[in-house]
C-alpha cells in the first residue's frame, strides 16, 4: 500500500447463514475489483447423490440447507416426478404450497428481523435491538414460530421435515388439524401487516441498479412450485431450458459456482425479483398494504428487499388461509407410480430465489447424475456488482459505517452460503 | 453484584446451519436464554464478538479441511465445556459418504477446477480431533434437548437425554409398529431416541437421523430388511445417510 492507500477490513461478516469472504480493491478512489469469496468446506452433494435411490433424494438434498430444507425437497420431488411422468393429486399440490408458505414465513422473518433489520437501526444484533424495540422483536418471533409450526404440522418438525416424498407425502395432517391452525394464521397475518408497516418506515439508502430480475411466473398464482422462468429483460423459458440460458462458472476465489445468464451476465433472484415480476398475482390484502406504505414495482433498490420479504410473508399467510379453507382430504397421501429411466427438471421458488435441480435416473430408480443450482450462487455475481456500484459513495462514510454498509448490502440478498461457505471475511483495500 | 452470566460461543464447520438455527427457533425461550447466558460468539445471529475463554462451546458441523482440523484445536482450548450439536459434528454427517470413496473423485464431479479447493479425504466428527464433553445427536438436533442441556448446565447437573431406541418413543406416542403391522423397513430398533419418533407417525420408517443407539445389532436388522424385500444394496444405503460414518452403522457392508 502507498501513502494514499487505505485498507478497510472486517474479519468475519455476521448475520448470514454461513461464512465466507469479501474483498474490495480501490485504486485512486475507484473500485478495480470486488470479490465475494465463498470458502465452503465442500460437501459434494451432487457427487454422493449418484448411486442413491430416488426416494432418498428429498431427504438428502434437504441437508444442503437447514433454513430452507422444504425448497430442496420441493425442487427434487418435482424433478423426479417429471422423470417418472407422475401427476400429483390437486389436493397434494395445495399441501405442497402450504408447507412452502410455512417455510417462507419462518425464513423471511428470520432474515428480515433477526438478521437484516438490526443493520437499518445500527444494532449489532436482534437481541440488542429487542431492548429498545421489544414489541417488534417479540411480534417477529411469534410470527416466525407460526411459520415453523406450520412446517412442523405438515412435516413433523421445522428443520428437515420428514413427510415430503415423490408422488406426494408419506403422511398428511387431517383437515381438522389444518383448520386448528386457522386462528394462529389469522393472528400471524395481523402481526405481519403491522411488521410490514414498520419496515416501510425504515430509512433506505438511495441506491438503484438496472437489474435483470429472474423468477418463476405462473398464469394463475404467485409462484411456488411451478411456472416458466421469466425476467424483466425478455427471458421467458420452460424449466427444461434452464441450462441453455444460464451458465455456472468456477472461479478461484469461491467454492460456490457463479451463475450468469449466457450473453448478458449477472442477474438477481429472490423476493424482490419475484414481487417485481408477479405483483399482479399477490392477494388483495398484500397489494393494499404495499400501496399504503408507498412501495411501487418495479423496485430497483436492493435495500428494499426487506419490504419484499415481509410482503411475501403477508402473502404466505393469506395463501395458507385460502388453502386451508379450500382443502379437502385426498383418498391417499401419495399417488402410485412406476419407476422408469429418464431425466427430470425441477425449479421452485426457495425463499432466496429460484432453485434448479436436474436428475438422470436409471430403470431401477438409481440416480445417475444430479445438478443443483441454489439461489445464492445465482446472486453471487450480482452481489459483487452491487458492491462495486456502492463503493464510490460508501467510502465517503467514516470507516466503521462504510464497512457496516457493505455488510448490509450483502445481507440484502439474504445469502444462504451455509450450503457453500466457511469464512465470510470482508476486506476493503485501497491502493 | 450478580454473578456473571456463563458465556456461550457457537461454531460452525461443514454443515447446513440447521442445528444452530434450532437456537434461533427457540422463539419463546430465546430472549430468556439471552438473559441467563451471554451469547458471546454466534456469527449467525450477531456481529458483536465478546472475547473468550467461553464457558460453553456449541459446535455444529464436521471436520473436512486441513484448516478446520487446526481450528477445532484452538476452539477446544478456548471453551470450558465443548458440546457437539447434531449428526455432522457427532458422526461426520451426510458429507461422510465421501469416506468410502475419497474426495478426489467427488471433487471432480462437482467442480470443473478441483485444484482451487482444499479438502480432506474424510469428513470426521469433532471427537476424532479433540476431547468432547457432551454430544447432542440428531439431524437436526431437537431444540428442546438443547434447552435441557443448557438448563442442566445452569443447574450444575448432567443433562437428561435418554439413550433408548426410537421404538420406545413410538410406544410412548402410541404409534403402531410399521415394521410389524405393515412390513415397512424401519431403523427405529437401532436408532437413538430424541426426535419423538416422527417418521413412523407420518407413515414412513425411521431413517436413523439420531444415529446408532448403544448395544445395537445392525446386521440382524439388515437381515430383516432383506426378508422384507429390500435388496442388499438398498439395505446398506439405508444405514448410509446422516450418520453413515458412526460406529454401529458404518460396518453394514454390501457383502455381509
Amino acid at each position: 500500500m502507498t501513502a494514499r492507500e487505505k485498507e478497510y477490513r472486517v474479519d468475519y461478516l455476521a448475520r448470514v447463514e454461513g461464512e465466507g469472504a469479501l474483498y474490495i480493491k480501490l485504486r485512486g478512489g475507484k473500485v478495480v475489483d470486488a470479490k465475494f469469496k465463498v470458502f465452503e468446506p465442500p460437501r459434494l452433494f451432487e457427487a454422493f447423490l449418484v448411486g442413491r435411490m430416488y426416494y432418498d433424494v428429498p431427504d438428502i438434498t434437504a441437508r444442503i440447507c437447514g433454513i430452507c430444507p422444504v425448497a430442496y425437497q420441493m425442487s427434487s420431488v418435482h424433478a423426479l416426478e417429471k422423470a417418472f411422468g407422475v401427476e400429483i393429486d390437486p389436493q397434494i399440490r395445495l399441501l405442497r404450497r402450504l408447507i412452502y408458505c410455512g417455510e417462507w414465513i419462518e425464513s423471511h422473518i428470520l432474515h428480515a428481523f433477526l438478521l437484516h433489520a438490526p443493520d437499518f437501526l445500527g444494532y449489532e444484533d436482534a437481541l440488542r435491538m429487542a431492548k429498545d424495540h421489544p414489541d417488534i422483536v417479540k411480534r417477529a418471533l411469534k410470527v416466525k414460530k407460526t411459520g415453523n409450526d406450520l412446517v412442523a404440522l405438515m412435516g413433523g418438525r421445522e428443520v428437515h421435515p420428514v413427510s415430503v416424498c415423490v408422488g406426494g407425502f408419506y403422511g398428511i395432517p387431517s383437515k381438522s388439524q389444518l383448520v386448528g391452525m386457522r386462528e394462529r394464521l389469522v393472528e400471524g397475518l395481523k402481526l405481519t401487516a403491522e411488521l410490514l408497516d414498520w419496515v416501510g418506515e425504515l430509512e433506505f439508502p438511495d441506491f438503484e441498479q438496472d437489474y435483470e430480475f429472474v423468477a418463476l411466473r405462473h398464469p394463475e398464482e404467485y409462484p411456488f412450485n411451478e411456472g416458466r422462468i421469466v425476467s424483466n429483460k425478455g427471458l421467458d423459458i420452460a424449466v427444461e431450458q434452464y441450462e441453455d440460458h444460464f451458465a455456472e462458472e468456477h472461479v478461484p476465489h469461491s467454492n460456490a459456482l457463479h451463475s450468469i445468464i449466457i450473453g448478458r451476465g449477472p442477474y438477481m433472484v429472490g423476493p424482490l425479483s419475484r414481487i417485481n415480476l408477479n405483483f399482479d398475482k399477490l392477494h388483495d390484502r398484500t397489494k393494499g398494504a404495499l400501496k399504503r406504505i408507498g412501495f411501487r414495482t418495479p423496485c430497483r433498490n436492493p435495500f428494499k428487499s426487506i419490504i419484499a420479504r415481509v410482503a411475501e410473508t403477508l402473502y404466505a399467510f393469506e395463501e395458507a388461509l385460502r388453502i386451508i379453507e379450500n382443502y379437502s382430504e385426498p383418498s391417499k397421501p401419495r399417488v402410485d407410480f412406476a419407476v422408469k429411466a429418464g431425466r427430470g427438471f425441477g425449479c421452485t421458488e426457495a425463499p432466496r430465489g429460484i432453485l434448479y435441480h436436474r436428475y438422470d435416473v436409471d430403470a431401477e430408480g438409481r440416480i445417475l447424475s444430479a445438478k443443483i443450482v441454489p439461489p445464492t450462487s445465482q446472486n453471487q455475481k450480482m452481489i459483487e456488482e452491487d458492491l462495486k456500484m456502492l463503493a464510490p459513495s460508501v467510502i465517503k462514510l467514516p470507516h466503521k459505517q462504510a464497512v457496516w454498509r457493505f455488510e448490509q448490502a450483502i445481507r440484502n440478498y439474504d445469502p444462504c452460503i451455509s450450503c457453500a461457505t466457511h469464512f465470510l471475511r470482508l476486506e476493503i483495500e485501497e491502493e | 453484584m450478580p454473578r456473571a452470566r456463563p458465556k456461550i460461543a457457537v461454531y460452525k464447520f461443514a454443515s447446513c446451519d440447521g442445528c444452530q438455527l434450532s437456537i434461533l427457533d427457540l422463539e419463546e425461550e430465546l430472549l430468556s436464554i439471552s438473559e441467563r447466558f451471554e451469547i458471546a460468539y454466534f456469527l449467525e445471529a450477531s456481529r458483536a464478538v465478546v472475547k473468550g475463554p467461553y464457558d460453553i462451546g456449541l459446535v455444529e458441523g464436521s471436520i473436512t479441511t486441513p484448516h478446520d482440523a487446526e481450528l477445532i484445536k484452538e476452539i477446544r482450548k478456548n471453551c470450558r465445556f465443548l458440546i457437539t450439536i447434531g449428526a455432522c459434528a457427532t458422526a461426520g454427517g451426510i458429507q461422510a459418504l465421501r469416506n468410502w470413496k475419497g474426495s478426489a473423485e467427488f471433487m471432480r464431479y462437482v467442480y470443473a477446477r478441483p485444484e482451487y479447493i482444499e479438502t480432506l479425504d474424510k469428513s470426521t466428527p469433532i471427537a476424532d480431533h479433540v476431547r468432547v464433553d457432551f454430544e447432542l445427536r440428531g439431524c437436526p438436533i431437537n431444540k428442546h434437548q438443547l434447552l435441557e442441556v443448557l438448563a442442566a448446565f445452569l443447574a450444575g447437573r448432567a443433562p437428561n437425554i435418554p439413550n433408548h431406541s426410537v421404538c420406545v418413543e413410538c410406544k410412548l406416542r402410541g404409534t403402531v409398529c410399521l415394521m410389524v403391522s405393515k412390513g415397512i423397513p424401519c431403523l427405529g430398533p437401532v436408532t437413538q431416541a430424541g426426535c419423538g419418533a416422527i417418521c413412523p407417525a407420518y407413515g414412513r420408517g425411521c431413517y436413523g437421523c439420531y444415529g446408532p443407539k448403544e448395544m445395537l445389532n445392525s446386521e440382524s436388522l439388515a437381515k430383516r430388511f432383506l426378508e422384507l424385500g429390500k435388496s442388499r444394496e438398498e439395505t446398506v444405503l439405508a444405514f448410509r445417510l446422516f450418520n453413515a460414518w458412526a460406529p454401529g452403522f458404518r460396518e453394514v457392508e454390501v457383502k455381509a
